[in-house]
């Protein structure tokens, strides 16, 4: 069984069809990207996956639990994580208490007003700052960073919350090649533990780091397979030279 | 491939100008000087009034409006939650040790302060279940609207109810007492009144550090949010807004020993403003700021109701003060000294400048 299964999933905003029969199957332990041109639908996707909004019609089943109408406390806890595609840190607490915050969230409220785990996490805290390469700026407040550094603050803070699902839209909007090429670096690792699935308009990033490929297309699928599949495609290259 | 708003964005962020291995200034932290400044300040008062009995009196007073003051800051200051009510559990509070005296003939201070701490916090529970634990998160206007009217009916309640004395409120409330000792108004309640107002700012003084605290200030600036990382946000409000239901309890108990009455005025929409202003004024969030905000509002109106030219106008005067203050000093006093930084908190334990 795969580890979230979308099964005909409609979402309509007045009178227009975001999304309208999506069916998508991510299995554990790959990497799925989303691509479409602007206004496909992809973050209404991620959004109904995370719970920011809810499908009109279809079922979500993450981890063998239908989530369709799961609060986003409950699909937290049930192990999903996400960045959206504007990036909300929390910009006057510190960078290093933005991901602490991020992961003292599993902790009973009583451990909490006693403090109990602050000096326990501050290994895991500062590990992984160190990993983003943030560690520099911990104390500084997180509304400071560029915006490149702030999206890896970002997928810190998912990553956080130790994930068995991570969602991430346009996770490297806003960074310079470089700080691309170094996204992906990051994001390569957690392939062990952490499914993602990943929206991106940067389709050589997306290529080199995804197994699978959705395309979606005015709130359709429009094809999905492996990347050389998709690559090869004829439909998804009409969409994208003509519409993209 | 590109979106139009991603490459606008790369350019943005080229601007940012580069900080890289900078650390941030080794961070002065004033509060805890403005706290043991005022500590020292409020233990030297009744040694300078001491021939003062009206003023050890009104400082007694403030002390006591001083928890009032924190119960609303933990609300709003720590937890975003806009509370018109917080005289409601005051007052009931008050109601309740008066009516404990007089039908029980009972005021032991270990009895009554627990069961007026408690009735404040159950009774804010009971408000916080039906405000904030609905299927919806409310909004902040919601949960105002909510409290306003819960202090509105209340005051309007017990103003034609026979049994608490109606409009007349209850007044020769029981002196409180431990054994054969009775807390007569003058120094030793005052100091009494310190001791507890000491011991619930500590207490919220570490919730406001706690990992707790890290939690609300993380609510304050995007509630959505939290609840994407699986925090119950709204659990942890009402939570924090019932813990505020026991300090006003606790403040409600001492000010109906200390004045010996208690009245509807003491539980509706009017104190339940002052309470707010006293943390405009003071500057909200940091605790210490509202005790000020107490301090300001009750020696002026002391000062300026005693002014023979203006005794007729003092109310006006005095508002438009605060409009002043609250219109040009949104943060209040406090926001002058202490920094947005130390007003939030910071929580991680990597040294400053270390
Ligand atoms: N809350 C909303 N209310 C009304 N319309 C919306 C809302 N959210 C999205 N839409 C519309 O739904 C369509 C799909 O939007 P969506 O944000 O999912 O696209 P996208 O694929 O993420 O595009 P982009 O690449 O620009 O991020 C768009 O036409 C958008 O205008
Ligand atoms: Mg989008």
């Amino acid at each position: 069984m795969a580890l979230l299964e979308i099964r005909g999933v409609s979402k309509t905003f007045r009178t227009l069809k975001a999304l309208d029969g999506v069916d998508i199957d991510v299995q554990a332990g790959t990497f799925h990207g989303l691509i479409g041109p602007n206004g496909s639908g992809k973050s209404t996707l991620l959004k109904a996956i995370a719970g920011a909004h809810f499908a009109d019609t279809g079922t979500v089943v993450f981890d063998g639990h239908d989530i369709t109408r799961a609060t986003p406390y409950e699909r937290a806890r049930a192990g999903l994580s996400l960045k959206f595609q504007i990036t909300a840190v929390l910009p006057e607490l510190s960078v290093y208490d933005n991901v602490l915050l991020a992961m003292q969230s599993t902790e009973s409220l009583p451990r909490l007003l006693l403090s109990l785990s602050r000096r326990a996490l501050d290994a895991d805290v500062s590990s992984l700052l160190e990993r983003f390469r943030l560690i520099d700026r911990a104390d500084d407040l997180a509304g400071e960073l560029s915006h490149g550094q702030q999206q890896w603050l970002e997928i810190a803070m998912a990553l956080a919350l130790r994930p068995k699902l991570l969602l991430l839209d346009e996770p490297t909007g806003g960074m310079s090649p470089e700080e691309r090429r170094v996204t992906g670096e990051l994001l390569e690792p957690i392939k062990a533990h952490c499914a993602l699935i990943i929206v991106e308009h940067d389709l050589h990033f997306i290529r080199d780091i995804c197994d699978r490929l959705t395309v979606l297309d005015q709130g359709k699928v429009l094809d999905q397979g492996d990347v050389e599949a998709i690559q090869r495609s004829p439909k998804v290259q009409q969409v994208f030279t003509t519409r993209v | 491939m590109l979106s139009k708003e991603a490459s606008e964005l790369t350019v943005a962020a080229e601007r940012v100008p580069e900080r890289r291995g900078t650390r941030s200034p080794v961070l002065r932290r004033i509060l805890p000087y403005i706290e043991g400044g005022a500590l020292v300040v409020a233990l030297i008062v009744p040694l300078v009034l001491s021939e003062r009995m009206d003023l050890i009196t009104l400082a007694t007073n403030v002390l006591i409006l001083s928890l009032l003051a924190i119960s609303f800051d933990l609300c709003w200051g720590l937890s975003g939650i806009m509370s018109f009510g917080q005289a409601l559990f005051f007052g009931v509070a008050g109601y309740a040790i008066a009516l404990v005296g007089r039908d029980l003939e009972f005021s032991e201070l270990w009895g009554t302060l627990p069961l007026a701490m408690l009735v404040g916090l159950l009774l804010a529970g009971l408000f916080a279940a039906f405000l904030l634990l609905g299927r919806k998160p409310p909004t902040t206007i919601f949960v105002a609207l909510g409290t306003l009217t819960g202090a509105y009916a209340a005051e309007r309640l017990v103003s034609g109810w026979q049994y608490v004395g109606a409009g007349n409120g209850l007044s020769s409330v029981k002196l409180l007492k431990i054994g054969s000792y009775e807390f007569v108004e003058g120094t030793a309640f005052y100091f009494l009144a310190l001791g507890l107002l000491v011991l619930i700012y500590a207490g919220a003084r570490f919730l406001k550090q706690s990992q707790l605290g890290l939690v609300l200030a993380g609510m304050r600036q995007n509630e959505e949010r939290l609840a994407f990382f699986g925090y119950r946000v709204q659990l942890f409000k009402a939570v924090v807004f019932s813990l505020a239901g026991l300090v006003a309890g606790l403040g409600g108990a001492l000010y109906s020993y200390h004045q010996g009455f208690i009245g509807p005025g003491n539980m509706g929409p009017g104190l339940s403003t002052t309470a707010v202003l006293y943390s405009l004024l003071g500057g909200s969030g940091t605790l210490i700021g509202p005790v000020f905000g107490a301090v300001t509002v009750e020696v002026l109106s002391y000062v300026l109701s005693d002014i023979d030219a203006i005794k007729p106008i003092w109310p006006v005067i005095l508002g438009l003060i605060l409009l002043g203050v609250v219109m040009f000093q949104p943060k209040g006093i406090l926001g002058l000294l202490v920094s947005d930084r130390e007003r939030i908190g910071s929580y991680g334990r990597r040294r400053r400048g270390g």
